[in-house]
Formats: structure tokens, C-alpha cells, sequence
């Protein structure tokens, strides 16, 4: 098996298809959106061309735990910023490649034929000028829709400073347009990626956020305004590059959320690449802080948690690593605990650790017509004993359990003796 | 003799729904009739089963909409007492309205239980099933062949959506519990079970280089894979038989990255700079100038 970095004469100058696909997906790889959904529903019954788009479909998943939902490539991996975290920077040696339109265009549909993917997610270094790099991804994005009818996804990287009529067009076709804040404070940012500036990228971010509003509005005569990405925009952050702690993290996901109303944050947890600049940590990708900050971002998406009320009780700013951070929450807040499974209300049932929304919709929607007692939630797939000391409920008291000194010790993993080889 | 039916395996919603309106005009309780599946192993105590005779002037089962729904979807489960469970919750909801309604119930948690199983069941073959292509239809258009293994009785509602995703092609979907087959018009289904035939597909090379190019050796999250991507799926998948290959050169490629001095940087990088440098000067020149005007 070959595998693209390796140099295998891949500096030559004629490169095959499978060559150039294989370079510009790994160069695509560390940018986590993988999303499909949030568009709505629509389908190709009345144009007889070729795709939907529903709720999202992962169509593989790769041994790294991610899914393969778009074909996620760049259009090209030559770039004239020199951003240090970056396979594509342009002081690394990664061999270059570029793709034409046509040749992204029908590779997206070949794979979208076989139901590979839901659709195609374009990025690219960026080539001369912005407005010249983002005229080529456009012209992909037009001809799939146009001369090719295709209602499949596409998900649009913004390349920065690129001209507004263009990012009109772009909206129009793609379903989902991104930038990336790529650290999570303007510190790092100008550390790592001098050329960049988090001014404009906020700019870029809320010129869309501009746009999408509008195009959900009707305009004076009650017309429909044009389409303009229906399923939002979403960003990424570095976790693990520079010293940012989890509160800075999350504060600024919860800036992006508020402020720009993002569909997604995402969180790569910085991983080694080839050919490192010589500025970046040598370690392994810190997975379980990216999966801690992933529970947090749910928390504050789903179950009406406010970021700050996550990180308040953590001094160092960093989410515990033994724990998920609702029970991290519930254990810092137990004066608000045990409350009572067949009358506290939703919020707070949401807020127990070991209850998901689907368990709680289930309760709030069976307790109507029975009592509940502990032993009716195994039928809900609740673990018992993660949830017990939270809850009140018919036949159960926690008693002393919830008044325990160290009823942390129940949850934490037990330590495990290393091997002595 | 005891009152019931024997059923086809690939019995539906619709099938089966008179057949236990028949059973609730009679006035029998689910303890009365055997719900007995056409392939289940004959037994010695097997006993001929009788269709019960609707009572004159019986009123009809009244359901609420979301226990249609459950029942509805746990008929296309692949447990043979599924049948046996529809009737019971059928019986019991006449009493019990909201019966659907209480997850905590052990009929319907357990009905609920195989919901979830046939939706899942459902949304994997959206997600696994691979179209290889098959040479050209005899009206000119392109024709696709797929094979997937179902667990439960899914085909007729995943048609819907191949069917308005891949319109402009010829595509038939064989399965061991049926086909599905599209020509532009409309889709047929068959309950006739299929063999599998031999399938092969150029492309299917460009998607296992996507696939591993596409993989980041630094982190490997196998059991994040496996709970998405369980083992069952894989043979019918292109791109799984290079997975145990992927894992198993990740650790040096990793060392090779962590080992690679710094190198210094290509040409074109130190043209960029110098260019950058220059740009930058340009308008610092301008500023000084209008500065200067100023004073």
C-alpha cells in the first residue's frame, strides 16, 4: 500500500488521477466537518437528476473513529500562507498537486453514483488571489447544480477576503460554507499563522451570518430572497497546538455560537503532520480533551448548559479528563441534587448525568400516566448506578449516598497497575 | 386444533393488519392465537391452526396514530414473535390508550427495542450499500447492480429513498430478502430472495485510495469505528479488507513523522516571502507620504 507523503516520485511531473486524489484528500484530512444535515430535505423526484439531501448519512468510517460522509478534497495544495499548523504551508515539502473543475466535478459525481458519499466538501490552498481561488471552487459548485443536476450535498470552504459577489454565488449553491478561526484565541492566531488575521476571518463570518439571515427573510413584496446556504456555517478550532486552555476553547465556541450563529464548532485535536514545522509540539493528538470538549459543545447545544457553568467549577480552566463534564457539573453542584424523577421539571432532569434527551423525553412522556420507579429506567437502557444518587423516585431514596463525601470515587476508572514490561 | 395463522417471513404491515382485526372481531385474547412464521421449524406438538370466526356486531380496534406507527415498524422486524407482540399491544392498548406512549412498559420497551433495530437496520443499508456498475440498460441508460444483507425486513421502505436519490441511472439492490430494481419510473419490489452475484467496478480503486489517503495514522479510534461500522457490514464494503493494513503500518508512519528533522523550505516559499516582504513596503511608503502632505 502506498501512501501519498511517502514520496513516491510524486515531485514528477505527470501525475495520474489516483495520484493527485490521493495527495489533496490527505492534504483535506485535518479538517474535522464531516456534516451532511442541517439543509433541510429535498430530492431529485421531479428534476430526474441525481441526489437528496436528508438528515446525513456516514457512508464509511476510517480506523481514526471519523466518518466519511463527503468527498473532502482540495482543489489544490499550493498556498501562499505560511500558517505553521498547516500540511499545505508554504515552507513545507509536501509534494503539490492541483485538480481542474471537471476533474472534481466527476469524481464527485462517479462516487455520489456508487453511494459513496453525500456529496462533496471543497476546499483549497489558496493560489494567487483570494478572488481567484474562490472563482475556480464556485465554477465546481455551479456546474454540478447546473449542467449536471445534482442535489446532492456540497459543503464550501470561504477562502478569506474573497470578493462579496462571489460569496453570493457560493451561497447559492452550497449548502454549507465554512472558515476557520483555527485557534481559539487571536493570540495563537498570530502566533501560528502570521498572514492570517482574526479580524477579517470574524468579518467573513458575520457577512454570513448576514447573508443566511436574510435569505430566511421574504424581501418588501413578499418574495422568496435568494438561497443562500440553508444549512449555516460552521468552524473549526486547533485543540492541543498552543497554550489555550479549555475555557478559552469554549468561551470562544460560545462567542462563535451566540455571536455568528454557527451550525458547529468543530475540535481537531492537533495532530502530528509530515514535515512539521518546527514551531509545533512533537506529541500524540490529546483525543480524549477533543472528545471532553465535543460532551461540552453537546451540553451547550443540547441540554441548556451555558459553557461558563461547565468550566466554573475547574480551576486550572480545563475540563476533567477522568470524568464527562455533566457529571463533572453534578458533582460541583450536588446541592442541586437528588431531585425527584416523577416531578422535576425537563430542565433539570436533562441536567442528570447518565440521562440523555431521548431518556428524558421517554420519562416525561411515561410518567403522565404511571409513577416511575428506579428499576423502570433499565428498560430505558439508564445505567442505575451512575444515576442513582441523583434522583428521588417511587420505592427510592439515595439517602446517604448523595450526602457521601467521596462520591466521586464511585465514577472515576479504577486505577490500573502498569505492566512491569 | 388452536386459532391462528401461518405467515409468510416477509409478511407486512398491511398483510397482516386484517388478518388481527379478524382475531379482535372474534374476541380473542393474544393468549388464544398462535402467530406461527412459514419458515419456523415444525414441531411435534405442532397442532392445525384455524382461523378465528368474527362476532356479529363486534366493534373494530381503535389505535392512536403513534402506536400505529410502533406496530407499523415492528412488523418488518426479523423476530418471529414480533407478530405475537403486535397483537398483544394491539389487545392492550384498547384498554390502556396511551399504551405506546409508556417506554417503560416491558411490551412496549421491548417494541420499542426492535424499533430502534429495524430504523438502524434501515439507515446502514442507506449508508453501506455500494452501486457497481453493470454496462448500459437497454434504454441507453447507465445500469448499477448492489448486493446488501438486511437483518430485517427493510426493503420496501428504504425504496422511497433510492429512489428519488438516484434517478438518472438503472440501479436493481439484491438482497437475501428480496430485490429492489429502478428504471427511471418506477421501482419494483420482489420478496423473491437472491444469490449473490459476482460484482466488480473500476471506480471501486479511486474510492480505496480516497478511503485510505484519507485516515490519519495518528489517531487510531477502533472502537469508534466498530460501534458505527460493525464487523457484519464488511465484506460487502470495497474499502474494508485494506483496514488490518492501515492499522498495522500506522505506528511506523507515525515514528517517521515524529522522527523527520526539519527541512529547509522549498524555493517558491522564499519567493512568496520576498514578494510579501516587498508588498508590504509599498503601502508603508504611501502612509508616510500622506503623513508627511499632512503636516
Amino acid at each position: 500500500m502506498q501512501y501519498p507523503t511517502q514520496e513516491h516520485n510524486m515531485n514528477t511531473m505527470k501525475q495520474s488521477l489516483s495520484d493527485r486524489l490521493a495527495l489533496l484528500s490527505d492534504a483535506a484530512k485535518y479538517d474535522a466537518s464531516c456534516s451532511s444535515s442541517g439543509a433541510g430535505k429535498r430530492d431529485s423526484a421531479a428534476t430526474k437528476g441525481l441526489g437528496s439531501v436528508s438528515n446525513g448519512i456516514c457512508h464509511a468510517f476510517t480506523p481514526d473513529g471519523r466518518c466519511i460522509s463527503l468527498l473532502k478534497i482540495l482543489l489544490t495544495n499550493f498556498c501562499i500562507y505560511d500558517c505553521a499548523y498547516c500540511i499545505n504551508r508554504s515552507s513545507s515539502n509536501v509534494p503539490r498537486a492541483r485538480f481542474t473543475p471537471d476533474e472534481v466535478i466527476w469524481l464527485t459525481l462517479e462516487f455520489y453514483r456508487r453511494n459513496y458519499i453525500e456529496g462533496l466538501f471543497l476546499s483549497s490552498g489558496i493560489i494567487r488571489t483570494s478572488d481567484d481561488t474562490m472563482s475556480q471552487m464556485v465554477r465546481v459548485a455551479r456546474e454540478l447544480r447546473q449542467t449536471h443536476k445534482f442535489r446532492g450535498y456540497i459543503h464550501l470552504k470561504t477562502i478569506p477576503n474573497a470578493s462579496p459577489a462571489l460569496l453570493a454565488e457560493a451561497g447559492l449553491y452550497a449548502d454549507r460554507l465554512s472558515i476557520n478561526v483555527e485557534m481559539p484565541t487571536e493570540r495563537g492566531l498570530a502566533d501560528y499563522a502570521p498572514q492570517k488575521h482574526a479580524g477579517e476571518i470574524r468579518h467573513s463570518m458575520g457577512e454570513m451570518r448576514t447573508h443566511i439571515d436574510a435569505a430566511k427573510d421574504r424581501t418588501l413584496t413578499g418574495r422568496k430572497a435568494p438561497r443562500f446556504a440553508p444549512g449555516g456555517q460552521s468552524t473549526q478550532m486547533i485543540v492541543g497546538a498552543d497554550q489555550a486552555t479549555d475555557r478559552d476553547i469554549l468561551s470562544s465556541s460560545s462567542s462563535l455560537y451566540t455571536g455568528y450563529k454557527l451550525r458547529r464548532v468543530y475540535y481537531s485535536a492537533f495532530s502530528p503532520i509530515p514535515d512539521a514545522s518546527a514551531i509545533l509540539p512533537v506529541k500524540a493528538p490529546p483525543l480524549l480533551r477533543e472528545h471532553r470538549l465535543y460532551q461540552a459543545d453537546w451540553l451547550f447545544r443540547f441540554y441548556g448548559f451555558q459553557f461558563s457553568e461547565i468550566t466554573a467549577s475547574r480551576p486550572d480552566g480545563m475540563l476533567d479528563l477522568e470524568l464527562d463534564p455533566k457529571l463533572a457539573w453534578a458533582l460541583a453542584n450536588r446541592a442541586m441534587f437528588p431531585i425527584d424523577l416523577n416531578r422535576a421539571p425537563k430542565e433539570m432532569l436533562l441536567r442528570v448525568p447518565g440521562l440523555g434527551v431521548r431518556s428524558v423525553q421517554a420519562i416525561v412522556a411515561a410518567r403522565r400516566h404511571r409513577q416511575l420507579r428506579l428499576e423502570d429506567l433499565a428498560k430505558l437502557k439508564v445505567s442505575i448506578r451512575k444515576i442513582k444518587p441523583f434522583l428521588y423516585a417511587t420505592g427510592w431514596s439515595p439517602g446517604r449516598l448523595a450526602e457521601q463525601q467521596n462520591l466521586r470515587q464511585l465514577f472515576v476508572p479504577q486505577p490500573q497497575q502498569l505492566a512491569l514490561f | 386444533m388452536a386459532y391462528g395463522f401461518i405467515l409468510d417471513d416477509h409478511t407486512s404491515f398491511s398483510a397482516w393488519r386484517p388478518l388481527a382485526r379478524q382475531c379482535f372481531l372474534a374476541d380473542r385474547a393474544p393468549e388464544e392465537i398462535e402467530w406461527r412464521c412459514a419458515s419456523a421449524e415444525t414441531t411435534l406438538f405442532d397442532t392445525p391452526l384455524v382461523a378465528p370466526t368474527p362476532k356479529n356486531g363486534a366493534e373494530p380496534p381503535v389505535l392512536r396514530s403513534k402506536c400505529l406507527a410502533l406496530l407499523r415498524s415492528i412488523l418488518r422486524h426479523a423476530d418471529q414473535t414480533r407478530f405475537a407482540l403486535a397483537y398483544r399491544i394491539l389487545w392492550r392498548a384498547q384498554t390502556e390508550p396511551a399504551l405506546a406512549s409508556i417506554a417503560t412498559d416491558p411490551d412496549i420497551a421491548r417494541a420499542l427495542n426492535m424499533h430502534k433495530q429495524v430504523r438502524q437496520d434501515t439507515h446502514k443499508m442507506t449508508a453501506y450499500v455500494r452501486f457497481r456498475e453493470h454496462g448500459v440498460a437497454q434504454n441507453g441508460r447507465r445500469s448499477f447492480y448492489a448486493w446488501f444483507e438486511p437483518d430485517h425486513y427493510v426493503l420496501p421502505s428504504v425504496a422511497p429513498f433510492f429512489s428519488k436519490r438516484f434517478v438518472d441511472m438503472d440501479w436493481v439492490i439484491l438482497t437475501p430478502k428480496g430485490s429492489l430494481a429502478w428504471n427511471g419510473e418506477t421501482c419494483a419490489f420482489s420478496p423473491t430472495p437472491c444469490a449473490k452475484p459476482k460484482l466488480s467496478d473500476d471506480i471501486d480503486q479511486l474510492w480505496q485510495t480516497y478511503y485510505v489517503s484519507t485516515f490519519n495514522p495518528a489517531r487510531i479510534k477502533t472502537k469508534a469505528m466498530l460501534s458505527e461500522m460493525p464487523r457484519k457490514y464488511w465484506k460487502n464494503l470495497p474499502e474494508t479488507q485494506l483496514i488490518p493494513q492501515m492499522l498495522a503500518d500506522a505506528p511506523a508512519r507515525v515514528a517517521a513523522m515524529a522522527a523527520q528533522q526539519p527541512r529547509p523550505a522549498p524555493a517558491f516559499h522564499h519567493r512568496l516571502q520576498q514578494r510579501h516582504a516587498s508588498a508590504e513596503e509599498a503601502p508603508a511608503l504611501v502612509q508616510k507620504t500622506q503623513l508627511g502632505s499632512g503636516t
